[in-house]
């Protein structure tokens, strides 16, 4: 085939495209040991061999190690851990169908204004001290904001009968914008409170319980299980909508389905975690670099790197840096300057 | 026969806007329908209606028979396949990729494309003549290459119905005498089984090769037939406000329109 053999950029790209369930199997194998690896790591340092003969015997009701390493891992550092894995496999999940639905890769949960949204609510529960329903306050609080915010969001670009990717976006802008400055006037107002509040929109994993795994697990099947489900309809989604909707999709129901559930994704994590962002940003990017833009292929990779990266970063602010840094500080400023240079590189290829 | 599409009493538009107000029409199974008009006379509008994009106000639209609003949109998709106006694509699917997404209402929700959805995706790429670009991104081709793959991912839908809007305004004179060609063999070649609706700006090309002309004008179907009973050059002067004489084409003997420039 001598037309062929011209430049073909992709080619050289499918030949570096690793076989993806051996991708999978990779990163499900890293996120394993990783996840064993840091709950060893920090103040105390325990062997690995000793971690999973604790979470084993854990698992098999029996009890092994001492008491105080045993509660070191079990009750301190794998609640922690763990959420900090799976609100990065959410975030990953939330970020991919994002872009999907809306048609643009650089699209990701904070473009919709959802973490202002669940930060304004929360912020709200820590400045009039809520205790009404104990611990779970402030995440419900941060979930209602979250939920309200899309509400707002979809109504205010529901207009135009199809929530055509830019008006979205705009109105995801301009809620984050009014939220930011709820946010800011909350903070002014709490005297006492202004630093939980500033600390825990920061961005942290300290002191999370296996409450808030479940929480966070519960939203994460979600997410992934409609995610999955819908795969091809969200690659059949790039074509835009007159293409998508004569491809049998019904677009709009489709959009609105699972912009509510990847919003609840994202909400769950942030009423969690704080705002963490970039993560729903660079882990797609990666890994169509990697394995391309089929989202069957992407959703379920998207989940576990986005667990590796979170547990990767709050591992390094946890048990590695002199005094913890705040995760979501930590993944701005890796994520940052990353997203700027995929933006430049967007922008010269004319895309 | 009976109609494929038909339409009476139809008033349809977006929002506050209005483009048809009283719209009727009947479409037979197995012909080459072009719809032509100025800007804004209603061809997306009545694309967007014969497609359930678009419901009317008042009065209804049958396909075969049956108001097109009572389909399921998955329903649909095994009957009538879209070359949208508009083609953007935001992320790496490659050329094969987007086209056995016209094979996306045939296949089960967790199946994989077998033999014979492979076969029509082939098939689809030879027509186009795209088969050697297959494996590159859809993201670097040329606006025309890319409009090519569009076309050949609605054939792989394999519909009785085609409809194109304006799908060859972005391609040159060859591709678009490809693609037009391509539609009218296998609209003939099938025997009353394919239907092919497509707006077309250019004038000639319409006359070339569709079977039946609708001409819309403010949202008005003007006159429905065939070319030379349509494209008559005092029509086209009302209409279009451009003076012209008819010929026919050489060798082909095509009914033909020659402008008076200025």
């Amino acid at each position: 085939m001598p037309r062929s053999a011209a430049p073909r950029p992709a080619s050289a790209a499918l030949a570096l495209k690793p076989p993806f369930s051996l991708l999978l199997a990779g990163l499900g194998a890293l996120l394993a040991a990783g996840l064993v690896l840091a709950a060893g790591l920090g103040y105390i340092a325990i062997p690995a061999r000793e971690v999973l003969a604790i979470i084993l015997a854990r698992l098999g009701h029996g009890v092994a190690g001492d008491a105080v390493t045993r509660a070191v891992v079990l009750d301190v550092r794998l609640p922690r851990i763990l959420t900090a894995a799976l609100v990065g496999g959410n975030l990953a999940v939330a970020g991919v169908i994002f872009q999907a639905i809306l048609l643009n890769p650089l699209a990701d949960p904070y473009t919709l204004g959802v973490s202002s949204g669940a930060a304004f609510g929360a912020s709200l529960a820590l400045l009039a001290n809520l205790a009404w329903l104990g611990g779970l306050s402030v995440p419900l609080a941060a979930f209602a904001g979250a939920l309200l915010a899309v509400l707002a969001v979809l109504g205010l670009a529901g207009g135009d009968r199809s929530y055509a990717g830019n008006s979205l976006i705009l109105a995801g802008v301009i809620v984050a914008a009014i939220l930011s400055a709820g946010i800011g006037l909350v903070k002014y107002l709490a005297d006492e409170q202004v630093s939980v509040i500033i600390f825990w929109l920061m961005g942290s994993f300290a002191a999370r319980t296996w409450a808030d795994v479940g929480l966070v697990l519960a939203a994460g099947l979600l997410t992934l299980g409609l995610g999955l489900y819908h795969g091809r309809d969200l690659n059949v989604m790039a074509l835009g909508e007159r293409g998508a909707a004569s491809l049998g999709l019904d677009t709009a129901r489709l959009r609105k389905r699972l912009l509510i559930v990847a919003s609840l994704g994202t909400a769950v994590s942030v009423s969690v975690s704080g705002i963490i962002g970039f993560v729903g940003l660079i882990v797609p990017h990666l890994l169509r670099l990697l394995i391309g833009p089929d989202n069957r292929k992407l959703i379920p990779a998207a989940g576990l790197m986005g667990a590796i990266l979170l547990l990767l970063a709050d591992t390094i602010s946890r048990a590695m840096l002199s005094r913890e840094v705040p995760v979501g500080v930590l993944t701005a400023l890796i994520g940052g300057p990353f997203f700027c240079l995929i933006f430049k590189k967007k922008l010269g290829r004319g895309a | 026969m009976r109609a494929l599409f038909s339409g009476a009493g139809v008033a349809a538009g977006y929002g506050e806007r209005m483009v048809f107000d009283d719209l009727t029409f009947t479409l037979a199974p197995g012909r080459f329908y072009g719809l032509l008009g100025p800007n804004g006379a209603g061809k997306t509008t009545l694309i967007d209606l014969l497609l359930a994009n678009l419901a009317p106000r008042s009065g209804e639209v049958l396909f075969r028979g049956l108001p097109l609003g009572s389909y399921r949109r998955a329903a649909l998709a095994l009957e009538i396949a879209l070359v949208p106006q508009e083609f953007r694509l935001n992320f790496d699917f490659t050329v094969r990729e987007v086209v056995m997404m016209g094979r996306h209402p045939h296949l089960p929700r967790f199946a994989s494309p077998g033999e014979r959805d492979r076969l029509l995706v082939d098939q689809a790429l030879v027509e186009l003549g795209i088969a050697d670009l297959q494996d590159r991104l859809v993201t670097r081709l040329s606006g025309g290459e890319q409009q090519r793959v569009v076309v050949a991912r609605a054939l792989a839908q394999d519909t009785p119905v085609l409809m194109l809007d304006e799908a060859t305004s972005s391609l040159d004179i060859r591709h678009s005498l490809h693609i037009l060609g391509t539609l009218k063999r296998r609209c003939q070649e099938a025997e009353g089984e394919r239907t092919i609706i497509a707006a077309i700006h250019d004038l000639n090309l319409a006359a070339a090769y569709c079977d039946e002309i609708l001409l819309l004008d403010q949202g008005r179907l003007l006159i429905k037939g065939p070319p030379a009973e349509v494209l008559r050059p005092e029509t086209i002067r009302r209409v279009f406000a451009v003076d012209c004489q008819s010929f026919a084409a050489p060798g082909s003997g095509a009914y033909q329109l020659a402008y008076r420039y200025q």
